[in-house]
């Protein structure tokens, strides 16, 4: 399944997930939550100075890192080696995937427990395992929640069950994994939390992700709530964890500053409930740690944004920040751009990591607001790189004569019947912040220039193609 | 552990340089960095006032906050032993039990000092724990977080497997926030020792709100936590 989900064009995604009112009701309540203690916990808490401040320093770690990304990679393989950890150089998910079965057939593994992980879900790890006879089992919630339903995928960096509610979940548990109870949030985490108990203990290998590596010291940071990642990485007897090449750090000094970034940003957070710190053990070892410490470094296509314009998309710390301010995904949810990245992050990434020709339309599922590029805590220029997404889009041919000029001009806007239904219903709710008095006075991104010298109407509440619609069946436009 | 191995390396790296436009690196100088909110963060506060920080944000989390001296603190444990309900408990093998005093509280009440000698005896009793014991190394104010160096003594498994844990924090180990527990490890490491392999900064019990955002506490980690804090240590 990899990086990819569903089968269906773009626009196609885009039209079921207008219909379905009850996803964007969904999507705008979690949106509305994460975002509002996001703010608290970032520009609103007084007690860690200015915000701001923090962004720039999270803005020069990870630049500095990504300028010299050979040579962090080098001293966090040379650490991580030195205490008796085997590093795999992957440049292709399917080497990845091959590495990663080689240790599970050496181990003869039968059963492995796995901690959220985006980049294992971008190269299909899951699948690969399970090729060769091994049962892989999530062990975080939503993803064992999204693995109990078996076709259904994340709709969010953060929180990848989104998009279903709890009696939903219920039936799902009821129906594949003998859930009894009731749709009550505790009872349901209860539940799982006694079926993965014995499932940790039992397992062959472990398999994390890795939010930062410490270069300094060969360590795997992960950032996390629930203590999965933590039974994961205690009782197997082999660990792999595998990171996308550019999540690291130069030391623990820098780490500092990006769990602090990362916690705030993702869930609103001072610090997670567990950051756990994962270095190869040199002593003797431990009853409860592993024999064998496998780290999985992926380029899978990163290394095409180095040296270009995009280079600072890989600055991304997977917070979802971006995702939750932005108003087209929260009209279209995150099953929409047939990605596991959604959102502003997931516009830009994915065409990067999948090329234009799968994920080159997606670029166009912005307003240009430029919320994400505010609320980014690392200072992405996200609504900059989205316009520089469409223009390469456009001018490598990509899109229909007929809708270059079109897409250039607008965006997401009047090219096919879908954007424009997204862009008419979307603009009062995009503009609602900076309305005062019926008009707006101090807009973001391409409102900017105007509203600098003049003042921009609201837009209306109701559009010209739904007027019209009710004129012709004799309705009257309510003003 | 197994002797280390790399694999792949040089010509992954190769082309990273090549994309970026230059020639491998092999020495770069982290540089002085213009901004560092992280220093400045309740930098100014007394310790009384860190204490009074950390006991609030431990709070908040939901962590049961208990205060005692060196001298009371043996009947303090055993308080939080009956609080929690007694039953199987374990401890990690740590000496500072015996300078607080507190070995013969953990024989009388049958507490499992962790044993790795014993090998994985030791998983199962922490699996039936009511309550583990352990000792916080560092404590961070800003946020009521306790921090643990583990190693084969100092078992993970103590704050993770019973449904409570029960951490033991001096005074004197609570810091303002994250960044003197990293200043910290990085010293370690700039002086060439070796790190604990597994150096866990725990906030009290663990949560999810995977669930239509609700917070639920209590998922695959301890589902009650208490700080006891010992005023004059």
């Amino acid at each position: 399944m990899a990086m990819k989900i569903g089968e269906k064009p773009f626009f196609d995604r885009v039209d079921d997930a207008l219909d379905d009112d009850f996803m964007r009701e969904s999507m705008a309540k979690a949106q509305d939550g994460l975002r509002g203690k996001k703010v608290a916990a970032t520009e609103g808490d007084e007690s860690i100075g200015d915000w701001e401040t923090w962004r720039s320093a999270g803005e020069d770690i990870r630049r500095h890192t990504l300028e010299n990304l050979d040579y962090y990679l080098e001293l966090l393989s040379e650490n991580f080696a030195k205490r008796g950890g085997h590093v795999f150089f992957a440049e292709t998910a399917e080497e990845a995937n091959a590495y990663i079965q080689q240790v599970a057939k050496e181990k003869n593994a039968k059963n492995i427990t796995k901690a959220k992980s985006m980049v294992t879900e971008e190269i299909g790890m899951n699948e690969a395992l399970e090729d060769i006879g091994c049962q892989v089992h999530e062990t975080d919630l939503a993803e064992y929640i999204l693995q109990a339903e078996e076709e259904d995928r994340p709709s969010h960096i953060v929180v990848p069950s989104l998009h279903k509610n709890k009696s939903q979940i219920q039936d799902t548990l009821k129906e594949k994994a003998g859930y009894s109870g009731t749709d009550q949030p505790e009872e349901i985490t209860s539940f799982a939390r006694s079926r993965l108990r014995d499932v940790f203990m039992n397992a062959d290998i472990g398999i994390t992700g890795c939010n930062f590596g410490v270069a300094e010291s060969g360590s795997v940071s992960l950032v996390t709530n629930e203590g999965n990642a933590n039974m994961v990485t205690s009782f197997p007897e082999t660990q792999i964890s595998v990171m996308g090449m550019e999540r690291l750090v130069p030391s623990w000094e820098e780490l500092d500053v990006m769990v602090n970034l990362l916690s705030r940003s993702a869930v609103g957070q001072k610090i997670t409930t567990y950051v756990t710190n994962v270095t190869p053990e040199v002593e003797e070892e431990s009853v409860d740690g592993p024999r064998d410490f496998h780290l999985v470094i992926v380029d899978g296509g990163r290394s095409k944004a180095l040296g270009t314009e995009f280079q600072s998309a890989l600055h991304c710390i997977r917070c979802a920040a971006c995702v939750n301010v932005c108003p087209v995904y929260r009209h279209i949810g995150g099953h929409a751009y047939g990605s596991i990245y959604q959102g502003p992050i997931g516009a830009v990434l994915s065409p990067i990591l999948g090329g234009y020709e799968e994920y080159g339309e997606l670029p166009y599922a912005s307003s240009l607001c430029a919320a994400c590029t505010e609320a980014c805590p690392v200072k992405i220029p996200l609504h900059e790189q989205l316009i520089r997404h469409r223009e390469n889009y456009v001018e490598q041919g990509y899109s229909q004569k007929s809708e270059q000029a079109a897409m250039k001009a607008f965006g997401i806007g009047a090219s096919t019947p879908s954007l424009f239904k997204i862009a008419t219903k979307g603009a009062p709710v995009f503009a609602k912040p900076f309305v005062h008095e019926g008009s707006i006075s101090n807009g973001l991104g391409p409102m900017k220039l105007w509203t600098k010298i003049r003042e921009l109407p609201a837009p209306a509440n109701e559009n010209f193609r739904k007027w019209f619609i009710e004129h012709k069946k004799g309705g009257s436009r309510d003003e | 552990m197994s002797k280390g191995t790399i694999h792949n390396r040089n010509k992954f790296l190769n082309h990273i340089a090549d994309r970026l436009g230059r020639e491998r690196k092999t020495d770069v100088q982290l540089p002085d960095w213009e901004y560092q909110p992280q220093w400045d963060v309740h930098q100014d506060r007394m310790e009384d006032e860190l204490y009074s920080l950390f006991k609030e944000n431990s709070e908040e989390k939901g962590t049961y906050v208990v205060e005692t001296t060196k001298d009371e603190l043996a009947e303090t444990v055993e308080d939080i032993m009956e609080r929690y309900g007694g039953g199987t408990m374990v401890a990690t093998k740590d000496n500072r039990f015996d300078d607080y005093g507190l070995t013969d509280v953990l024989t009388k009440n049958d507490v499992h000092v962790w044993e790795p000698a014993s090998g994985n005896l030791n998983i199962e009793v922490a699996k039936q724990a009511n309550i583990g014991f352990l000792f916080s190394d560092v404590s961070l104010a800003e946020s009521g977080t306790i921090t643990q160096f583990n190693d084969r003594d100092i078992a993970r498994s103590v704050s993770l497997l019973p449904v409570a844990y029960a951490a033991i924090v001096p005074k004197s180990s609570i810091v303002p926030r994250m960044t003197q527990a990293t200043e910290q490890i990085h010293k370690q490491v700039e002086d060439g020792q070796n790190i604990s392999p597994y150096i866990n900064f725990i906030t009290g019990p663990s949560n999810s709100a995977d669930i239509e955002m609700n917070i639920v506490v209590g998922v695959h980690g301890p589902v009650k936590a208490a700080h006891i804090v010992v005023l004059d240590a």
